[in-house]
């Protein structure tokens, strides 16, 4: 029906948003409304496209679908799109979120909007490009080209130590990344190709696989991040904006779980599966170590990075497990958190921009004040514990099953960290949300204004939605997730009939 | 002996001959055209220069010309196109400049001109001659550019360092050539080769070879060799640093890889050992020294070393990817460093130039433009994609990877990550840092403008004709193989 380059047009629409900003000069108030609604709108046109990719998503397949491809540099680099059921909801999500990170913005950010729009809509493209990107360089292109916009987003709009974060973010990053790009380097000269296709089908001889394993992990370990290279998240997390904060939390830390299920887990079999039981270790040592942390927290902000970690060890825990409830149940993870984390930023962006301030203590009682505000927290508080019909509860079940499959103990230890984060959330709920209203400061405080409502009562609705309702996300994920365990298996079986052999 | 002068061969130095005859014409007109000098013979240097490249694009032929000391082949026509863009874009970018800095003299483009002259030798350069020939041509007329501002103190320094130094190196060169010679009996690389290929390397051989690589290290100012360069960028007038750091960087790049591996490509194993360890420490020093540094012309020569290095974990390769990385990285490197310093020479206020980094703090509210493309050039010099920094970063280490130079590699990006540091700490000044600074720049001359707006478009639509760039630089790679 529609054949035209779809994922071109989605991924590079809010660079043409982008551009339109550029020219326009700012004089005044009405400029500044310009620019908001030139970025609303194309984030929104974008989500509107990205729907076209949905409705044209075939669920029976599992290969890529809507596959563009070109001629980029001969020999090293192809301009190689598409998307299969691993990545097609996550760029889903991406274009879903935006407009709501434009919104969240509209009141809060006054200073240098053409800038800061720019930075958004250009992180949006970056951002969707990362999720249909399917050759090798054009992935790390748009990987690594995210810490620009990034970067700036931290430094020029973020809170007082915004420049230490922001320096601790591109570095951490980039550390990571440039390891990542040497192993894509190498595996070009082994394998011939930096198509990502191709590379699915080659198999590296062992040996190798456990360099390039280790190198793609330094990269998607500080990107998700997992304990101990996640003390860049808590900093930035805190010192970005309240939209900064969202697509981090929601999308940029993603990019980790995705890279794992592209690149780890399918073209690295035998280092997966030998390198399994040191990342179950860092994620059992992330969920119950960062839930600890979050525990002690006096900001608001940084214990939601705090759980974001402890949730990314949830999600690294299912990928690894390489079954098909782990997997599946990683990639629910990713999104419900993706909404769910959203959507706690949003909440926290809601109050700071009335108080300005993110310190626990200097809150209490708002449920006498802001009742609306309460119920929308609580869903979300709920949603984050992965209270059964909250769709954090769908991902957390079946990587702890998927877990349960491996290890028993493994289980054991993850689903402390279902007590322990609920242990953190409602005590945070409890010191802001109930309680008497005694500070002077918040007796005159408002609730939710129809903008945050906008913001706010279609994630409650999906976040609910997607806890009792997950199949929709389940069809499109399973064709994809089973052949990949399919070959993975099939590589561990050839390599063991490999060894037995050799050994005979 | 008329004969030995083969004259359909002599076509083939048809850009070195146009340019050699026409600045000695220049100077001639400089002299005699009195107070209008200075406009005229920039431009006619500047047409001088367009005619050179026109002639070098029409020379079809490849091959060896004046008994195999002067070579023509893709390579060299691509590398003397890109000087001679760099030499003609520092002519144009000091037009304003030296008329408001009150310096001006018509001698400055025709020194560019003949330093451009030598480059082309050194280029083409197919034998030990040229290749002295040429490396002599080009840095005399740069010692004297580095001191053309007699009037200041550090500009006179600037040239006396850079000329006993470069003395120094040219000596080493010099004494490398001689134990090459006397070890193998030639002077052209294809007889060195020859004479390489047939029997054991002796020591003094290598001896030789270390000597020669020594001292054109010196000239892209490649660590243990750089002492000179901040000293040099800091002290030589703006435009004339913007000079340095341009087109004679290719050439001598360029030399480099005529010398490797051309002459001792036999003995690829032992000159890999040098070429491995001068790029790690330029790239790791270019990354560490620049951390500290308060001036921006200081910031840019540190910032150069490490390029320089990078551009050698191409050669180290020695492969034709890697050559092909390193012509890759020097047409990138050149059009960054072009435009970074057309905005450096912008930066003036009405008592004079600005050169501390400090004065950047703020440059968002004063000059949002110059801020946005300063931002562009400073994440190009550190690689980042999808600017053009990345993709010249991007070849040089896949060479290297092939070559399994696997700890070359490692080292090369984590300093480049290091490297990264300064770079976002001036995009930090532009954009985070509040200040009380508000005094604006005077508006900048049309042609920095220009070259800045070229040389940033560059850089951020890089990916759009990377393809035909490619394929033009790995047909001048391919000459070697």
């Amino acid at each position: 029906m529609f054949d035209f380059n779809i994922l071109t047009i989605t991924t590079f629409l809010p660079l043409v948003g982008a551009l339109m900003i550029a020219p326009i000069t700012m004089d005044g108030d009405v400029s500044k409304r310009n620019v908001r609604n030139v970025a609303l709108i194309t984030t929104v046109a974008t989500f509107f496209f990205s729907l076209i990719i949905w409705y044209n998503f075939d669920n029976s397949q599992s290969g890529f679908q809507m596959v563009e491809k070109s001629e980029w540099i001969p020999g090293f680099m192809s301009y190689h799109m598409g998307v299969d059921g691993i990545s097609m909801l996550f760029v889903i999500l991406t274009t879903f979120l935006m407009p709501f990170c434009i919104l969240a913005s509209w009141e809060s950010v006054d200073t240098r909007v053409k800038e800061y729009m720019i930075a958004f809509l250009l992180l949006e493209t970056f951002m969707i490009g990362v999720f249909c990107a399917l050759d090798m360089v054009l992935f790390y292109i748009f990987f690594e080209a995210g810490l620009i916009p990034m970067y700036l987003i931290i430094g020029i709009w973020g809170g007082k130590r915004r420049v230490y974060a922001s320096y601790k973010f591109f570095l951490y990053t980039l550390l990571g990344s440039v390891l990542m790009l040497l192993a894509m380097m190498a595996m070009y000269w082994e394998a011939g190709t930096t198509d990502i296709p191709s590379l699915l089908a080659y198999s590296f001889p062992p040996e190798m696989q456990t360099w390039l394993w280790l190198a793609f992990f330094a990269s998607f370990a500080v990107k998700m991040p997992m304990w101990p290279v996640h003390t860049w998240l808590p900093d930035a997390h805190v010192e970005a904006p309240t939209a900064g904060s969202v697509v981090l939390a929601a999308i940029l830390l993603k990019m980790g779980g995705y890279g794992f299920l592209r690149f780890s887990l399918p073209m690295f079999p035998l280092a997966s599966a030998d390198f399994a039981p040191f990342v179950f270790t860092l994620s059992i040592i992330a969920i119950i170590y960062t839930s600890l942390v979050a525990l002690m927290q006096e900001d608001i902000k940084k214990l939601i990075a705090y759980s974001s970690v402890a949730h990314m060890g949830y999600v690294t825990l299912g990928i690894f497990t390489a079954n098909i409830y782990g997997i599946q149940g990683g990639i629910y993870q990713m999104l419900s958190h993706g909404l769910v984390s959203g959507a706690l930023f949003l909440c926290v962006g809601v109050i700071y921009d009335r108080m300005h301030t993110r310190e626990i203590a200097a809150y209490g009682g708002l449920v006498n004040r802001m009742p609306k505000y309460a119920v929308v927290f609580l869903i979300f508080t709920m949603a984050n514990v992965g209270l059964p019909g909250t769709s954090g509860f769908v991902g957390e079940f079946l990587v702890l099953l998927g877990a349960f499959k491996v290890n028993t103990w493994l289980a054991f230890f993850a689903t402390t960290g279902v007590i322990l984060s609920a242990a953190y959330a409602l005590w945070l709920y409890r010191r802001v949300v109930f309680g008497s209203l005694e500070k002077e400061s918040l007796k005159s405080i408002l609730d939710l204004s129809g903008r945050e409502k906008l913001i706010i009562f279609p994630l409650v609705i999906l976040v609910i939605f997607f806890g009792v309702y997950p199949s929709p996300v389940f069809d499109v994920t399973e064709a994809s997730v089973q052949a990949l365990i399919n070959n993975y298996q099939a590589a561990l079986e050839a390599a063991g009939q490999g060894s037995t052999a050799a050994a005979h | 002996m008329l004969s030995a002068i083969d004259l359909p061969n002599l076509a083939m130095a048809a850009p070195e001959i146009w340019l050699a005859l026409g600045s000695m014409a220049l100077l001639m007109v400089g002299v005699f055209s009195g107070r209008n000098a200075t406009t005229l013979v920039t431009g006619l240097s500047l047409a001088l220069l367009v005619i050179a490249g026109i002639s070098v694009y029409q020379i079809e032929d490849n091959g060896y010309a004046l008994q195999s000391a002067f070579i023509m082949d893709p390579f060299a026509r691509f590398m003397k196109i890109l000087a001679l863009i760099g030499s003609a874009l520092t002519i144009a970018m000091s037009i304003n400049y030296m008329r408001r800095e009150q310096f001006e003299k018509f001698e400055y483009p025709i020194l560019v001109l003949l330093s451009t002259t030598g480059m082309m030798l050194m280029i083409s350069s197919a034998s030990m001659l040229t290749l002295y020939l040429g490396l002599e041509l080009q840095s005399l007329a740069l010692y004297v550019c580095a001191a053309i501002n007699r009037d200041s103190t550090k500009a006179s320094e600037a040239g006396l360092k850079y000329f006993v130094l470069g003395a120094l190196s040219s000596g080493m060169l010099l004494y490398g050539i001689t134990l090459v010679y006397g070890y193998t009996g030639h002077t052209t690389f294809v007889g060195i080769a020859e004479a390489l290929s047939g029997s054991d390397r002796s020591v003094g051989l290598i001896f030789g070879l270390a000597f020669i690589l020594a001292g054109i290290a010196f000239k892209i100012s490649a660590v243990p060799f750089h002492m000179w360069t901040p000293d040099v960028y800091e002290g030589a007038p703006t435009p004339i640093t913007a000079f340095f750091a341009a087109a004679p960087k290719v050439a001598a790049m360029a030399l480099m890889v005529r010398v490797t591996m051309g002459a001792f490509e036999p003995v690829t194993h032992d000159w890999q050992q040098i070429i491995v360890f001068i790029s790690i420490a330029s790239m790791m020093l270019g990354a560490f020294a620049a951390i500290g540094q308060t001036n921006i012309k200081r910031l840019m020569a540190y910032s150069s070393i490490g390029h320089m290095g990078y551009a050698l974990v191409g050669l180290a390769a020695g492969t034709q990817a890697g050559i092909n990385g390193v012509i890759m990285y020097m047409t990138i490197y050149m059009v960054m460093t072009l435009g970074t310093f057309a905005l450096i020479i912008g930066m003036r206020k009405k008592d004079g130039m600005v050169e501390d980094i400090d004065d950047l703090k703020g440059l968002a509210t004063r000059h949002p433009m110059l801020a946005v493309l300063m931002t562009l050039l400073m994440f190009s010099l550190a690689g980042i994609p999808p600017l053009a920094g990345f993709f010249a970063k991007y070849f040089v280490f896949v060479a290297a990877i092939e070559a399994n130079l696997f700890a070359l590699a490692v080292i090369g990006v984590l300093s480049s990550v290091v490297g990264a540091y300064y770079y976002i700490r001036i995009i930090k000044m532009i954009w985070f840092d509040e200040t009380a600074n508000t005094e604006k720049y005077v508006p900048m001359a049309t042609e920095l403008k220009l070259v800045l707006g070229v040389s940033v478009l560059f850089i951020s639509l890089f990916y759009i004709f990377a393809g035909p760039v490619f394929d033009r630089t790995s047909a001048a790679a391919a000459s070697f193989f």
